[in-house]
């Protein structure tokens, strides 16, 4: 087995990726699913598991779960239910959790991911739909604490988990994987994607197998990634760690691992803390589901453009390359930025350059509300390529003026009239500046005659410098050299 | 047949904690009830469905819509012990 060389393994990874969904009222009572109320003010005793009641199937949970299964082409099983799985644990007070086992709501997909230029399908293996638990403190640290502390307001939200084939060969490409899911949920808006927030959580089974083997290696499963950027680090860790042992001659165990982002290693749990045996049965308080075909049909039809359908149509309407429309359709909100932005400033290169190289410099491109609410709305951002154009101001100026809209939240001609950035194009005024340069830089006036012509440059630096800045740079280049051939 | 082992994993799970007597009780009435079961097995049921629900009714949904919850203090009413606004439970992690 160590005579494997360190190339010799393929990584096989599997995510189970779980999603709140955007309802207003909680899966199976009427409770509210808002984040941040004070704890335990949304619960009833429907979600505080008390005994006797009775919960209701949430349709519009069903809905997104079912808009989400089409976006992936998954089947929809015509015939679903509910099952009870079993555990014990402070975070569910009933002891179990509402779930669905053998008849999940879909089945069968696929997801398409971007890596290194080249398409894959990433297999879907099912998707099912499921109550939230609440929400656990420790008193003290882990280690210490004598008693924990409960909230259960996400005790009942609707959660939609989706369980990929392992199909995913690198960390790389289990980041990937992550960000287009994501995307397909928030351009559905079936989930607000934030990960730090917890809407959107993420597990993997990482194994390793003989390079060209096809029977699985003993797999791990990873939790507590909290963030795009963990889950790719917890990979990369773990299959450096499995890679290690095997091919120091150990066995994988199969078990169940937590990440430790501050300290940036993997840790086996206590075989305690995760107990497997669920004992499912059928819900007996929640009757099955016939999803209707005219139901799943009318859903199909409302589906919005998909991040990919959108990509593709960015590089065909708008001539962009394909790099430049992936990262614009990163998430809804920044297409929906991009578009209105060619709306009113109708060249689409252009728009694109400034939304990558600037705004995305101040705003994460995948945030939608940082997006939709950042400080330079389209228009702006449109009005500032207006005057750039119209030869109001040079492209460097309006790197400036840019800033100072984020700064502000001002429209580009505000600034532009207050500070006196307006371009000199008056061509009087710059030929008197460039005589003065040429005065007083008789050296490169001297080296440009002999035949250096990157000494040109340098004169059209100090006209710039001298202007601060504001000389229209083409105006400039024209009479340096009318002028630069008479002497 | 139901064995010790099987009283005391299933007691485990339900968090029971049974003395030796209630152990043997439990293990032969347990397979008293299987036993049962095996009778019934003895039925040709090969074109029954399952039955999960004993009512014949699908879909029962509710429409997306929040109503009132309980009032926190009247939820917390119910806590054994709390922290302020949270319920507080013994600790969970074992050594
Ligand atoms: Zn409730």
């Amino acid at each position: 087995m160590s005579t494997l060389t360190k190339t010799g393994w393929d990584v096989v990874i599997g995510l189970e990726v779980h999603a709140q969904l955007l309802t207003r009222s909680k899966m199976f009572c009427g409770c509210p699913t808002a984040f941040g109320a004070r704890p335990n003010s949304q619960t009833c005793p429907v979600c505080q598991g008390m005994p006797g009641v009775l919960p209701v199937v949430n349709r519009r949970a069903i809905e997104f779960g079912i808009k989400t299964a089409l976006a992936f082409t998954c089947r929809i099983n015509p015939a679903c239910r509910f099952a009870r799985k079993h555990y014990y644990y402070p975070d569910m007070p009933k002891n179990f959790q509402i779930s669905q086992y053998e008849e999940p709501l879909a089945e069968d997909g696929a997801l398409e991911i971007d890596v290194d230029g080249a398409s894959r399908a990433i297999g879907i293996q099912r998707l099912h739909l499921e109550e939230d638990v609440g929400k656990l403190l420790h008193e003290g640290t882990l280690e210490t604490a004598q008693a924990s502390l409960v909230d259960y307001n996400r005790s009942g939200v609707p959660l939609m988990e989706t369980v990929s084939r392992p199909d995913l060969r690198s960390p790389e490409e289990a980041a990937a994987y992550l960000r287009a899911f994501r995307a397909v949920l928030v351009y559905l808006g079936v989930c607000d994607g934030n990960m730090e927030e917890g809407s959107l959580r993420c597990d993997a089974n990482v194994s390793l197998r003989p390079r060209g083997a096809t029977e699985l290696g003993t797999k791990v499963e990873i939790k507590n990634m909290n963030s795009f950027r963990n889950v790719k680090l917890a990979l990369e860790f773990e299959v450096k760690r499995q890679r290690q042992a095997l091919a120091a001659g150990e066995r994988i165990v199969q078990e169940t691992r937590l990440w430790d982002a501050d300290r940036g290693y993997t840790r086996a749990m206590r075989s305690k803390e995760y107990a497997h045996d669920y004992r499912y049965f059928p819900e007996p308080d929640l009757v099955p589901l016939e999803i209707e075909r005219a139901w799943v049909d009318a859903i199909r039809a409302a589906l919005p453009e998909l991040p990919r359908q959108r990509r593709e149509r960015f590089v065909r309407q708008y001539g962009l390359p394909p790099y430049d429309a992936g990262v614009l359709t990163q998430s809804r909100a920044l297409a929906e930025y991009y578009e209105a932005a060619v709306r009113e400033f109708r060249q689409p290169k252009i728009v694109s350059n400034w939304i990558m190289s600037e705004l995305l410099r101040e705003l994460p491109g995948d945030d939608e509300r940082a997006i939709e609410r950042a400080p330079v709305p389209p228009a702006n951002l449109a009005g500032l390529l207006r005057l750039i154009e119209d030869g109001t101001i040079s492209g460097k100026i309006a790197k400036d003026v840019f800033q100072k809209m984020v700064g502000s939240g001002e429209d580009a001609r505000t600034i532009v009239a207050r500070e006196g950035l307006t371009q000199v194009a008056d061509e009087g005024a710059l030929a008197a500046v460039i005589d003065q340069v040429l005065a007083q830089n008789p050296k490169a006036v001297e080296d440009y005659k002999g035949g250096k012509t990157a000494a040109k440059g340098a004169l059209v630096g100090q006209v710039m410098k001298a202007t601060r800045g504001k000389a229209n740079p083409a105006i400039v280049n024209r009479l340096l050299e009318e002028k630069l051939s008479k002497i | 047949m139901i064995t010790r082992q099987d009283v005391e994993h299933v007691a485990r799970l339900a968090r029971l904690e049974l003395g030796d007597a209630e152990i043997e009780r439990m293990r032969e009435q347990l397979n008293a009830i299987l036993g049962y079961i095996d009778k019934l097995r003895e039925l040709d049921v090969t074109n029954v469905e399952p039955t999960s629900h004993a009512v014949p009714l699908v879909n029962v949904m509710r429409e997306d819509e929040v109503v009132p919850c309980l009032s926190q203090d009247q939820m917390l009413a119910n806590a054994p012990d709390r922290v302020g606004e949270l319920f507080r439970v013994p600790r969970i992690i074992e050594d």
